[in-house]
């Protein structure tokens, strides 16, 4: 084999430590600014169309139930039986319901609170669950086994079950319903943060926190969260989807917030007993049956692109 | 004769989101009845696709955009996939490289082999399965008849290959196609591998088409080889006449990268600078001259066609290296000039580390709730060695014998069973607390796998402070700029320092991952296999990176690895562990040159070495069988299983550790290769004679 002659390419044989041309090359060319995780956790997100159309659509739904109220203001206090089933005219864009409350108000504040429990329910119940998660995967041993235990022993009894019962014991207020959803909802949460920290435990730049000297604290904060922060997040997603659904289910039973007050199922409920009356109510029906339909589909599809986004590797390309 | 099968300017595209990659760009090849063609070239360089191509087996996006594929003269690549099924497994059978997740975990190695046999010929349960114990037996599987009746995971790595070699010839293919079939397996197993395709081509007649990345592997093996650069052929020959004569630039270089060639000399390896292109936008000339010493104005405006002198050796180059065959092969090795070599014995070195009796078991428990300990693994077993200041001892050995575990118990990732551990005189067992944590700093740890190793939230910036910041040390400023200086030693630029682990690749984010052991000026790096997921010519950028950083900042490394060449060319030292036990332990070349351990032995000649003559002339050599379970070692000494010269003594008595030189070379063996010297005492106390 052919001996290379000493000197014949300087940059192999110098004597200085081989430096990486390629890394020069590649940066040195387009320099293009390096882009934060946030920044290009956005462009795989937009890349998802289904998924913008659900932010858009959401964004709407949020400023109708929350700014509506100005610019269509009803009165969602005071019973006018006059009105009672109005069809939808100029006066009353969506008709009136048994009541005689402005149907398209309704709608509004309807709204309000659906959005408004979920939102807190989905947010009790993650960080509660991660907290209790997290904690439970990263000590181990068996404190991990009994408090582990105790989760198992919550999503064994049938929810549905004692949510009715609670609501029924308590005078169901909002408050009342983000706890009563929250309370089985962070069950989940927790098992699924859990087995989470458990494979992040073992991964080795949390090991190599060790190696410099690093504690437990360090580990948790710098490595298992921020790792674990898309896991999170996606479920926050769901959580407040299924809360809404949670809220529109008791609502229907008739055991959520109580009148004058109401939720999107309370109005469901409200309308359903007028299904077969002969007349077509269905300005009772359809108006808040979608407005449930379309806020769950939009956070369903915005926790998929969520997901997506958060995947580093799906960054790469 | 005709040949078997014939591929004429195959063009393989791979589409993407954004862009279509050209993973193989206009090859050409043959291969005839009975022989191997040995496909070699570094990951991504298009090897896989082209054997995935002849068996349309492309994966999502990928298509053949161009050139024919024929298969006894009938074209095989526009086949509808009906008509390609009867193809697949029958006239062509494939193995691939990881043989756990190639067979189906809930169905018996039986029912996997005869499913194959009753999909291309008609005959009965029975008879399938019948043919499924003839081919296990073939492929030199014991008690065949009785294990058609388990399950991949009852069966050990190496098995587990037979069994996919097994299903791969079930149906008597004519070719057979072995993507790196050992790259996931040990030396040892790996020359068993390689031995048992060997054998079965000539024994059936069938031709094999051999993909590698180990020059070593082909070198055995193949009868032709063509070696693939950025989806194009870059040489391709007769096995002797490439590593006689390589021309072509690149193979050169991939020869050069090769620690085996100046394990004696200790020179600096040459390595291939920069990265392979980029296949989705290839450069326009020669794709190799943005890496090429060589390389000219022409190389990067014009691409060189694959012709040659004779039409068995063509290469793609305009300035080929070696010599011109004119029909005669000339002499062409001018003996490469060999430094003498230092002396064997290694100045006395301080001991920075004292290992002592080492001991670490891992409990086995049943039972969800009470855990009870049903037995303990021992990982490592009394083990006892030291490491001089500015030393580097190599820990090499088959995976599972113990030698990340030791590694890891001297960084403090797992606590000792038993011994000491001193640093620098001090038992670091006995310091505690703050004291232990500061300590940290002085032995840090290089992770075999970078990518895994390195957060992918944070930013190389963040991650070379982290240490700093976990040790309190410096201002931010001061920070900062230790953190460009260590950026400097290893070769990155400072840009390196907003990006984020995955957008480097694997060679430089191994070097993010060394300046993050680097960055608290530690005494001692050990070092867990830090290029063994790397290419050859980035291993050789990785290794000579050590090495310079190492007389620099008189670093004691502690080097574990697999590679006996890879331990030997760093290695001022070198042990060799088994089944938890230190078996023999001494300076690098007199182990490597005289062992005196049958194991010691056997490793070496099981490790494949870039050179046909001397691959096929230890044919016969290499351990023999398989690992044993580490829940219950072999009594007596632990290797006797596997060994030659075992007798009735191994299983009874465990051999001491004696000294074969005086510079503290040890073994652990009642029938040395080398005869014992009496310098130490015939205790275990041998090994210790290496520091008088």
């Amino acid at each position: 084999m052919a001996v290379i002659p000493p000197g014949a390419d300087p940059r192999e044989l110098g004597a200085s430590v081989a430096a990486d041309p390629a890394l020069a090359i590649e940066t040195g060319a387009p320099a293009a600014p390096p882009r934060s995780l946030l920044v290009r956790g956005w462009s795989v997100f937009a890349e998802n169309k289904l998924a913008l159309a659900s932010v858009v659509l959401l964004i709407i739904i949020i400023l109708f139930c929350f700014l509506g109220p100005v610019i269509h203001p009803t009165d969602q206090i005071h019973t006018n039986l006059d009105l009672t089933l109005c069809a939808p005219s100029g006066s009353h864009l969506l008709g009136c319901d048994p009541v005689g409350y402005d149907e398209l108000g309704r709608l509004m504040v309807g709204g309000q609170t659906s959005l408004e429990v979920g939102f807190a329910a989905a947010i009790v119940a993650v960080l509660f669950g991660t907290l209790y998660g997290a904690f439970s995967g990263f000590v181990g041993g068996p404190v991990d086994s009994a408090l582990m235990r105790i989760v198992d022993a919550g999503l064994s009894i049938p929810s549905i079950m004692v949510v009715i019962i609670l609501s029924v014991v308590f005078h169901p207020t909002k408050i009342i319903m983000i706890f009563i959803i929250a309370v089985f909802y962070w069950l989940g949460v927790a098992r699924l943060i859990r087995g989470e920290t458990l494979s992040l435990r073992t991964r080795e730049y949390v090991q190599a926190v060790k190696v410099v000297g690093g504690g437990g604290g360090r580990a948790i904060v710098r490595h298992i969260v921020p790792n674990a922060i898309g896991t999170i997040i996606v479920q926050a997603t769901f959580a407040v989807a299924d809360s809404i659904l949670i809220l529109s289910g008791l609502g229907f039973l008739g055991l959520g917030v109580q009148p004058p007050a109401t939720d999107w199922g309370d109005m469901l409920s409200g309308g359903l007993t007028y299904l077969q009356s002969g007349t077509n109510y269905w300005w009772l029906i359809y108006p808040a049956g979608f407005a449930i339909i379309l806020t769950c589909i939009a956070f369903n599809f915005i926790g998929d692109a969520l997901r997506d986004a958060f995947e580093t590797r799906l960054q790469r390309r | 004769m005709a040949p078997l099968l014939q591929i004429e300017d195959l063009r393989t595209d791979i589409k993407l989101k954004h862009s279509t990659v050209h993973a193989v760009d206009g090859i050409s090849l043959h291969v005839d009845p009975g022989e191997t063609l040995g496909i070699v070239g570094e990951s991504g360089c298009g090897k896989t696709m082209t054997a995935l191509s002849i068996m349309n087996l492309l994966p999502t996006g990928g298509s053949i955009a161009g050139g024919s594929i024929k298969l006894n003269d009938v074209e095989i690549s526009q086949l509808s996939d009906e008509k390609l099924r009867r193809v697949r497994g029958n006239d062509i059978g494939m193995i691939f490289q990881d043989p756990l997740t190639s067979l189906n975990p809930t169905m018996t190695v039986g029912r996997q082999i005869a499913e194959a046999v009753q999909l291309h010929r008609e005959v009965s349960r029975e008879q399938a399965m019948d043919r499924a114990a003839e081919v296990l037996d073939l492929v030199g599987m014991p008690r065949a008849r009785e294990r058609i009746g388990e399950y991949p995971h009852q069966f050990s790595g190496g098995m587990r290959q037979r069994v996919m070699i097994a299903m791969a010839l079930a149906c008597e293919p004519k070719l057979l196609i072995a993507d790196e079939p050992t790259t996931a397996l040990d030396v040892t197993i790996q020359k068993q591998i390689l031995e048992l395709i060997d054998e079965l081509r000539q024994r059936l007649g069938m031709a094999v088409i051999l993909v590698t990345h180990d020059l070593g592997v082909i070198a055995g093996r193949a009868d032709r080889v063509a070696v693939m650069y950025a989806g194009r052929i870059a040489e391709s020959t007769s096995t002797g006449t490439l590593f006689a004569n390589p021309r072509h630039p690149y193979t050169e270089a991939l020869f050069h990268a090769l620690p085996e060639k100046a394990a004696e000399t200790r020179e600096k390896l040459l390595s291939i600078s920069g990265l392979p292109p980029d296949l989705t936008n290839p450069p326009s000339g020669c794709r190799f001259a943005p890496r090429c010493r060589y390389a000219t104005d022409r190389c990067r405006a014009e691409d060189p066609v694959l012709m040659g002198e004779t039409p068995e050796h063509k290469y793609a180059c305009f300035y080929p290296v070696g010599t011109a065959e004119r029909g005669q092969k000339a002499a062409v090795t001018e003996e490469p000039k060999r430094a003498p070599r230092p002396e064997y014995a290694v100045p006395a070195a301080e001991t920075l580390l004292d290992v002592r009796n080492l001991v670490k078991e891992f409990p086995v428990t049943k039972g969800a709730v009470m855990q009870r300990k049903v037995g303990f693994v021992s990982a490592v077993a009394d083990v006892s060695f030291e490491i001089g200041r500015g030393q580097t001892l190599g820990l090499v050995g088959e995976s599972g014998c113990g030698k990340t575990t030791v590694g890891r118990l001297l960084v403090g990732l797992d606590k000792p069973t038993n011994g000491v551990i001193s640093f620098e005189g001090e038992d670091l067992a006995k310091r505690s607390g703050r004291e232990y944590r500061r300590d940290r700093r002085k032995i840090q740890f290089m992770f075999q796998d970078s990518y895994s190793s390195l957060d992918p939230r944070m930013r190389a910036g963040a991650i070379l402070r982290e240490p700093l910041l976990v040790q309190g040390i410096g201002s931010r400023a001061e920070q900062q700029k230790r953190i460009e200086e260590m950026l400097d030693h290893v070769g990155l630029a400072h840009t390196a320092l907003e990006r984020y682990p995955h957008e480097f690749s694997g060679g430089q984010r191994q070097r993010l991952g060394f300046a993050r052991a680097l960055i608290l000026s530690p005494e001692l790096i050990v070092a867990d296999e830090p290029v063994s997921a790397l290419d050859v010519s980035i291993q050789a950028q990785v290794l000579n990176l050590m090495r310079d950083l190492q007389r620099e900042l008189g670093l004691t490394y502690m080097f574990i690895s697999h590679d006996l060449a890879v331990v030997r060319y760093l290695s001022t030292r070198i042990g060799v562990m088994y089944l938890g036990k230190l078996v023999e332990i001494g300076p690098a070349d007199e182990v490597y040159m005289t062992p005196a351990h049958p194991y010691t032995r056997g490793l070496i000649d099981s490790a494949p070495v870039a050179d046909p003559e001397l691959e096929q002339a230890k044919e016969e050599k290499g351990v023999r069988g398989e690992l044993p379970s580490a829940i219950h070692p072999p009594s007596g000494c632990r290797f006797r299983t596997r060994c030659p010269l075992a007798q009735e003594i191994c299983a009874q008595e465990e051999p001491p550790m004696r000294a074969f030189s005086p510079n503290g070379h040890t073994a652990a063996c009642h029938f040395p290769l080398q005869n014992p010297v009496s310098v130490g005492s015939t205790s275990a106390s041998a090994s210790q004679s290496a520091a008088p």
